[in-house]
């Protein structure tokens, strides 16, 4: 019999032992761990330093191991900027949710990418404010139910869904930009390449990387997890394309 | 021979695992852990190819592979 | 070796702040501190810092906040009603603990107010900079000389007690120009020395086992003990008052006031004792405690007359003032009113 050999092992990125407070079925977790798995595949555990924002990222901080700061709502991308240039050796990234990075934090999102700060921006979209109870987010669907929309989105009250990875798309700074997905295992995989290759580009000094992670939120899509994937699939994908918006690196080659 | 250790205590009971299998040879088992979640449980291991989909999907990191 | 040079206020702010070691600057645009970001643009390249015009307000603070985690020196400076917007980025650095230092070149106020100097800020600057109950050590120069050395000694008070320091200043000083002796360029050891400290809490990255955080709140208990241990931190700054007394020996009116208003009432001493009046003035230099005047004895023994360029609320507190002016004041001061509640208004 061949010696049995561990083929896939809890990152270090993650408090070990540790349960994250995030509901079942939610797709941060998912993030979080590939998040550890990245920099620790790059060597660079020690050198992670995480900017949170706010919304449920916030429970990320009772499960990392790695340096983190909590930035005030919205404000990561300032925050990052002041750390990544001055400790330009961190790897800094922003965990950031859709209210978070594209409401009240637009303007330091948007300026971020603009003067294609070197870090990387992690963004966590399931179109809807999930630790406050589920309010309307500027990526909730059109006609999508929420607490602040209980007749569902009205484009007419309540304007369109937001693109990020694709309005950030629109500068010129940024070197890299994803949208990836975490509902299959080969999306899983795909979603920690990306972030490995965000992380590769800012220690390469690239500059800005954005991975738009689109997931769900059973808990407040009022969905068991499994109902909550096929939303993501049959609504979410078509609102939010995946794919590759821009590679930068890839263009080199 | 493959196999996967699954810590019970950190299953939500998502069932991600469960529809990942290719091999189907995962279910959410009957028991509950102390936090109140029914959670997942190989089955039929001797049908575990390795392949680590259910742990690359698993949000809790809450499976490890062996092969 | 001492340098003696001409200098504007807020360029002078500035080049006190990079010989201090502050290597990173954020800042937006408003008058009348807008010579201070410029200075530190063409000035933080050539000593290996890092200039940042920020989008707004809100985000230049945060990216002081950001920077200062990691240990190094940081500044960032606005104007009244910028100040407000900081409020946000204040607060964070005071609940977690991050030592940095702002400016404040005050205007009129309330609202974008005008961009005369005034001294409006008072209130907010030593009660309320934002959220949380929380407090800082406020300096408030009265000459360039002393924009340039408060700036200096703010950030070693903000290392000691790992927690925000303003520096108060106004249009006045911003704007006008007067020999400075500047201090020493601190080296880049001293520098080293002063972040190697703040290390294990830098959010820099660390190795596992040895992570740091910068938690602006926290949950259970925790936010009650970091309260206590800060209100802890603010009974020790009574040993740092300091005030000037002049011509106090037998004074019998005096003026209180601080920054460009004790310039002032310095002269208005001088013009009541060449009328025979035993005037006398006591300016603190740091006035995050408003009561200073009760824990140094003034009130007991004398009148006192708060004088600051504002219209509402003063340096004393009501309950102890005189309730009269004597006729000399009235007649300086145009506000009659406020003359007669004993809160001297100069305009």
């Amino acid at each position: 019999m061949a010696e049995e050999k561990k083929v896939y092992t809890r990152t270090q990125g993650i408090i070990p032992g540790a349960v994250s407070g995030f509901c079942p079925g939610c797709m941060h977790s998912t993030v979080h761990k590939l998040i550890g798995e990245a920099a620790e595949e790059l060597g660079k555990l020690d050198k992670l330093v995480r900017v949170e924002g706010v919304g449920c990222c916030g429970l990320g901080q009772f499960y990392v191991t790695h340096d983190e700061t909590i930035a005030a709502h919205g404000r990561a991308g300032a925050v990052a900027t002041g750390i990544k240039r001055s400790s330009p050796d961190s790897l800094v990234y922003t965990y950031q949710g859709d209210g978070d990075l594209a409401a009240i934090g637009l303007a330091e999102t948007m300026s971020a990418a603009n003067r294609g700060e070197n870090f990387t921006v992690i963004f966590v979209n399931n179109g809807i404010y999930g630790m406050t109870g589920g309010q309307m987010a500027p990526t909730t669907l059109i006609g999508m139910k929420s607490t602040t929309t209980p007749g569902g989105r009205d484009p007419e009250k309540h304007g369109y869904p937001m693109h990020m990875s694709e309005i950030i798309n629109q500068l010129t700074a940024p070197y890299y930009i994803e949208r990836v997905s975490c509902d299959t295992p080969q999306h899983v995989i795909a979603a920690r390449k990306a972030i490995k290759k965000a992380f590769q580009y800012q220690i390469d000094g690239k500059g800005y990387s954005l991975v738009e992670i689109v997931t769900t939120c059973p808990t407040n899509w009022g969905l068991d997890t499994l109902k909550a994937l096929d939303f993501l699939r049959d609504s979410m994908f078509t609102e939010y394309p995946l794919g590759v918006f821009r590679d930068e690196g890839k263009k080199l080659k | 021979m493959a196999r996967i250790e699954i810590t019970t205590e950190a299953c939500k009971s998502c069932s991600y695992c469960v529809i990942s299998c290719p091999k189907k040879c995962i279910e959410i088992s009957e028991k509950v852990n102390s936090k109140g979640y029914l959670y997942a449980a190989s089955v039929r291991p001797e049908d575990c190819i390795g392949c680590a989909m259910c742990a690359q999907i698993c949000p809790e990191s809450a499976i490890e592979v062996w092969r | 070796m001492a340098e003696r040079v001409f200098m504007k206020g807020t360029e002078a702010i500035a080049e006190a702040a990079v010989r201090a070691g502050c290597r990173f600057f954020a800042g937006y645009p408003i008058t009348p501190q807008n010579e201070i970001p410029e200075y530190m643009a063409r000035r933080l390249p050539e000593v290996g810092g890092q200039f940042v015009q920020g989008e707004s307000e809100v985000a230049s603070v945060n990216m002081l906040y950001g920077a200062a985690s990691t240990g190094i020196r940081a500044m960032s400076s606005s104007s009244s009603c910028g100040i407000s917007l900081y409020s946000e980025g204040v607060s964070y650095c005071a609940s977690a603990r991050i030592p940095m230092v702002y400016v404040n070149v005050q205007r009129g106020g309330p609202g974008i107010g005008a961009i005369q100097p005034a001294q409006q800020d008072y209130m907010q600057a030593t009660k309320a900079s934002g959220n949380g109950g929380f407090r800082m050590i406020v300096l408030a120069p009265d000459s360039v000389q002393e924009c340039v050395d408060m700036v200096y000694e703010a950030y070693d008070l903000a290392e000691r007690d790992q927690n925000p320091v303003l520096v108060l200043t106004d249009g006045v000083m911003g704007t006008m120009m007067e020999p400075v002796v500047l201090p020493p360029m601190k080296t880049d050891e001293e520098l080293a020395e002063c972040r190697a400290k703040f290390m294990p809490r830098a959010i820099v990255g660390h190795p596992l086992g040895q992570q740091a955080y910068c938690r602006p709140g926290s949950v259970g208990d925790g936010q009650e003990k970091a309260n206590i241990e800060a209100a802890a931190l603010y009974e020790t700054w009574d040993k740092d008052i300091r005030v000037e007394e002049f011509m106090m020996d037998d004074a019998e009116i005096v003026f209180a006031a601080y920054g460009i208003s004790a310039r002032i009432s310095r002269a208005v001493v001088r013009e009541l004792r060449a009328q025979g009046v035993k005037a006398g003035m006591i300016r603190p230099r740091h006035i995050e405690k408003p009561r200073f005047q009760q824990s140094q004895g003034y009130n007991r023994r004398r009148n006192v007359y708060p004088c600051t360029d504002e219209m509402g609320y003063r340096l004393c507190y009501p309950g102890q003032m005189p309730c009269q002016g004597s006729p000399e004041i009235r007649r300086i001061s145009p506000d009659k009113r406020s003359g007669n509640e004993g809160r001297t208004g100069i305009h």
